[in-house]
């Protein structure tokens, strides 16, 4: 019997349910109770003061790193699901490429547990498409249906031999299921660490071209329509991926994509870690070759970047998701070359994404949209949402706080961000996972 | 006697991490000063005291006997300490990671360290971990500073100055981090450039007009597929090293095919202007894409380019010891 | 700060007292075949060329005039940005001979220790000595000049400069007077 809880004087969005009004909310026994003007008398009832900030679903994210089994000196699900809720998400979904990676009921089973027991949020897994991810054989996907996969992905890697992605969105379709592909030709991208371009150039870093990941998304697109077979994008990035997203949607295909806050937010010029002051045709300094900001798929130019909003508005890009990958420093204090792929996320998303809506660029409306009830169509499920009676997981924050990120306060052990050092406007105040405190920030 | 120094101090470099950063007055700065430095190598005491007491660490990934040794010479002339630090070749073994080395070098109190490195962005690196200043002695494709300087030296020597002049580089650019170096410091001097080379090899930005953006430092560079083109006026040539391995990773059909279509030899070199100068970096690989009898021929100054690299470097190191203490 | 200009010697003076080290290093050394003489740049070196060329004109003899920049031996490199470096050229074998350093002002001594260690390096004469235009005291090594042109004692934030024609355009030596502490010290 958990204590009640009443959210008050917050302005409630709620994308599902068209609501977006100022009004106090009551959680009882874990669920969304009433909404409206509440005046409670109970002393049983805990009372939160959300006056002056925006209160929503809780955030779902539907790829996510966290590292568990494996590479626990990177994050656990405990440190990954405490990041998760500290960045306002309620659920997360942990990406198969683990190891041993999930490609089997009991690995699947020993992360489901592990959330449960050290867990503080919902952890939904995802199989791997391939046995071992090596990309060879088909996974057992209808066991790892049965186990609780919300999709299948070789996240890390692409699914390279077309008639195995063939196979596989023709098997998960019959499962209902989608193949959830990283698209990136390995022979167009192979030894590259950045974007290509005039960056890397100078950089003297081998680049990986748009085409890279479009001419992959080109063959899943016409695989999908070939198959029926459902396939989602994972973190684009490329404005020619996005046309081609738009256009198949527009044809009926059975494609949807996703977008990262950093592919919305920043440029390949991260790399070069210079003040707003300099250009990318100022001398380099020391500070160049910035390892934070190694991410795959990199992170393009201006022109793709700005792009992506209009995904975003025009709904071709069908949710946000993190790609959160912590690292540890022994993984990215080293040469660019040398350093890991990934950048922690979970923290930071709400302050970025929310950016877009400082600049004018994107309606508050659609971006909670993008985070909540978006992600939960794509699960098929009814989370997502503030309705009456739904699990209470809810979010509150701050719309206009700025505060500066310092990456050591992380709970997620993966401190590699670009974003460190740097402000952002947006800041979540309290989460609350099936109507208990999660994260709390007064 | 007033030393004039404080009036004169126009070397504004704490590292030497490519020419990018360097103005023409830095370039200039180190090149007047080689010729001092030039004299101190044709006494019979080759030693002055500039230098004693610092300790000039150098730390060599990929082997290169003559750019290590030309830094050897250069530090020990000048009466420093050098300590040489040679990775055994695998530079990838997380035990022997660059961070690691990093500390110890720090331990020795280096003042300069003189870094070679297959991966760009390695002397970047140790610039941000270690207190000491970083000289590049060539970090993967990216640059490789005190080649160009001392082919700028070998220029200014030979035709006088920089400016104006006419400098072909033919082949290799995109993996050439001479190239890359030489386009900073040819640009910064006045020089006009020209690329020739094959469009696989040369960067995908710089083909595709993107240079027009304003203040592109590379805008006036032209590029030339046609290498009796570019050769026409030219005042100096250099001609890069060709890798085998650009063939096998599908840039070029064959070395035939490159030797033919831009291979530097007699006839070639009568259309660039009399008394063109012939330059390389360095090793070469005659018969692909250089001549024997044009490397070694009158026009050449390949061997000056490898005596005045000691000279230059002495130059560099004193400089970058010169007003440590200042806030630089 | 307006710098305060006083002119404290003229042309004429100024050749007198050339004149007289001239036949003060002949009368010190029995006569100038012994002699080589070293000027440092700058000054010094336009100061060496006449006192070598009056020495000719009273004995008929040629006295070497060599030309020595002191940038590499100097002790103070860490706190002093890097020189322009102006060539050194020592004409002739020095190895026991009498070499005669001279400059334009001597103050600290610090310079003419670097000049010792840089002579040291072309080989053994069999003595040094120093002559200096201007000697304005406030030495902080144990040198002395054989050879003074005028003594002229300075306030430490004074500073005392002497212009050449073959330099300057015009001989004359003045005391300045400023706020500049960073008067390099030599």
């Amino acid at each position: 019997m958990s204590k009640s809880i009443l959210i008050k004087s917050g302005r409630i969005i709620d994308p599902a349910s068209d609501r977006d009004e100022v009004a106090d909310l009551l959680i009882v026994d874990g669920k969304i109770s009433e909404i409206g003007q509440i005046n409670s008398k109970d002393q049983n009832v805990e009372v939160y003061d959300a006056k002056g900030f925006v209160v929503t679903p809780g955030f779902i994210d539907i790829h996510c790193h966290l590292r568990e089994p494996g590479e626990e000196y990177k994050e656990t699900i405990a440190t990954g699901t405490k990041s998760a809720a500290a960045g306002g998400f309620t659920t997360v979904c942990a990406m198969p490429n683990t190891n041993p990676p999930m490609d089997t009921k009991s690995v699947v089973d020993f992360v489901k547990n592990k959330a449960l027991t050290e867990g503080v949020i919902r952890v939904l897994p995802i199989g791997c498409v391939t046995k071992n991810s090596h990309g060879k054989e088909l996974s057992e996907m209808s066991e790892l249906a049965d186990a609780g996969v919300i999709g299948f992905s070789d996240d890390g890697k692409p699914v390279s031999d077309a008639n195995l992605m063939r196979q596989a969105l023709t098997y998960s379709a019959g499962l209902g299921l989608p193949i959830i592909n990283h698209c990136e030709v390995p022979e167009l991208a192979d030894g590259a660490s950045m974007n290509e371009g005039w960056i890397a150039t100078r950089l003297g870093l081998k680049g990986m071209p748009n085409s890279a990941e479009e001419v992959m998304a080109a063959r899943d697109i016409s695989l999908s329509e070939l198959t029926g077979g459902k396939v989602h994008l994972a973190h684009i990035s490329t404005a020619g991926t996005l046309d081609m997203v738009r256009e198949a949607k527009r044809r009926g295909i059975n494609v949807t994509c996703e977008v990262t806050p950093h592919h919305l937010t920043l440029t390949d010029e991260a790399v070069l870690s210079i003040g707003d002051e300099s250009t990318s045709f100022d001398p380099l300094t020391a500070n160049a070759y910035d390892t934070t900001a190694k991410v795959n798929p990199p992170l393009r130019n201006i022109s793709d970047m700005s792009i992506m909003a209009n995904g975003i508005n025009d709904n071709t890009i069908d949710f946000i998701a993190t790609d959160h990958a912590p690292h540890s420093s022994v993984d990215k204090i080293c040469t660019f070359q040398e350093a890991a792929f990934g950048i922690s996320v979970l923290e930071t998303a709400l302050g970025s994404v929310l950016s877009l809506y400082h600049n004018k660029k994107v309606e508050l409306g659609t971006l909670i949209k993008k985070l909540t009830s978006d992600p939960a169509s794509f699960l098929g499920s009814n989370l997502g949402t503030l309705k009456i009676g739904r699990t209470a997981d809810v979010t509150v924050f701050d719309l206009d706080e700025t505060w500066r990120v310092n990456s050591s306060l992380f709970f997620s052990k993966g401190k590699n961000t670009p974003l460190d050092g740097t402000s952002l406007t947006g800041r979540v105040k309290a989460t609350f996972y099936g109507g208990e405190y999660v994260y709390r920030n007064d | 006697m007033t030393l004039e120094t404080a009036s004169q101090q126009s070397f504004g470099q704490k590292h030497v991490l490519d020419l990018d950063s360097f103005t023409s007055q830095d370039i200039t700065h180190v090149l007047d000063n080689t010729l001092a430095m030039e004299q101190v190598l044709d006494r019979e005491i080759r030693k002055v005291p500039a230098l004693r007491g610092k300790t000039v660490v150098t730390l060599f990934y990929e082997s290169s006997t003559r750019t290590r040794v030309s830094f050897e010479q250069a530090a020990k002339i000048l009466s420093a300490d050098v300590i040489n630090v040679s990775s055994s070749g695998s530079s990838t073994k997380k035990g022997e990671s660059l961070y690691n080395t990093a500390l110890t070098i720090q331990a020795m109190q280096a003042d300069i360290i003189v870094i070679r490195h297959p991966h760009s962005g390695a002397p970047h690196f140790l610039a941000r971990q270690l207190r000491s200043k970083v000289i590049n002695a060539g970090d993967g494709t990216h640059a490789h500073p005190t080649q160009s300087l001392l082919d700028l030296y070998t220029i200014r020597k030979n035709i006088g100055t920089i400016e104006g002049k006419k400098i072909v580089i033919i082949g290799d650019i995109m993996y050439s981090r001479v190239a890359r170096s030489n386009l900073w410091g040819l640009t910064k001097m006045g020089a006009r450039v020209v690329l020739c080379g094959p469009q696989t090899l040369i960067p995908n930005d710089f083909l595709n007009g993107h240079r027009t953006e304003e203040g592109h430092p590379f805008a006036a560079v032209e590029i030339q597929t046609d290498l009796d083109t570019a050769l026409k006026d030219a005042d100096v040539i250099m001609a890069l090293r060709l890798q085998l391995e650009r063939q096998k990773a599908g840039h070029l059909p064959s070395l035939r095919e490159y030797s033919q279509t831009y291979g530097l030899n007699a006839r070639r070199l009568a259309i660039a202007k009399d008394g063109a100068l012939v330059m390389h970096p360095g090793p070469m690989n005659e018969g692909v894409e250089i001549e024997t009898d044009i490397a070694h021929g009158a026009q050449s100054v390949i061997e000056e380019q490898v005596k005045s690299g000691v000279a230059v470097r002495m130059s560099l190191l004193y400089s970058m010891a010169a007003g440590q203490n200042l806030e630089i | 700060m307006p710098l305060i200009e006083k002119r404290i010697q003229n042309p004429v003076q100024i050749e007198r007292a050339l004149t007289r080290i001239s036949h003060e290093i002949l009368e010190r050394n029995g006569g100038g075949d012994n002699v080589v003489l070293v000027g440092m740049h700058s000054r010094g070196v336009p100061l060496a060329q006449r006192i070598s060329t009056a020495i000719e004109r009273f004995e008929g003899i040629k006295v070497p005039v060599g030309k020595l920049d002191i940038g590499m031996y100097r002790d103070d490199i860490s706190e002093k940005g890097s020189p322009l470096m102006k060539p050194t050229d020592i004409p002739s074998d020095i190895n026991g001979k009498t070499v005669v350093i001279i400059d334009d002002v001597l103050y600290t001594g610090r310079s003419i220790r670097a000049a010792m260690d840089a002579i040291s390096d072309f080989g053994r004469p069999s003595q040094m000595q120093l002559g200096v235009l201007v000697d304005r005291g406030h030495r902080e090594l144990p040198i002395r000049a054989d050879y003074v042109g005028k003594n002229v004692p300075t306030a430490k934030d004074e500073d005392v400069q002497v212009r050449l024609m073959e330099i300057d355009g015009a001989d004359e030596i003045v005391i300045t007077t400023n706020n500049n502490d960073m008067g390099d010290k030599t």
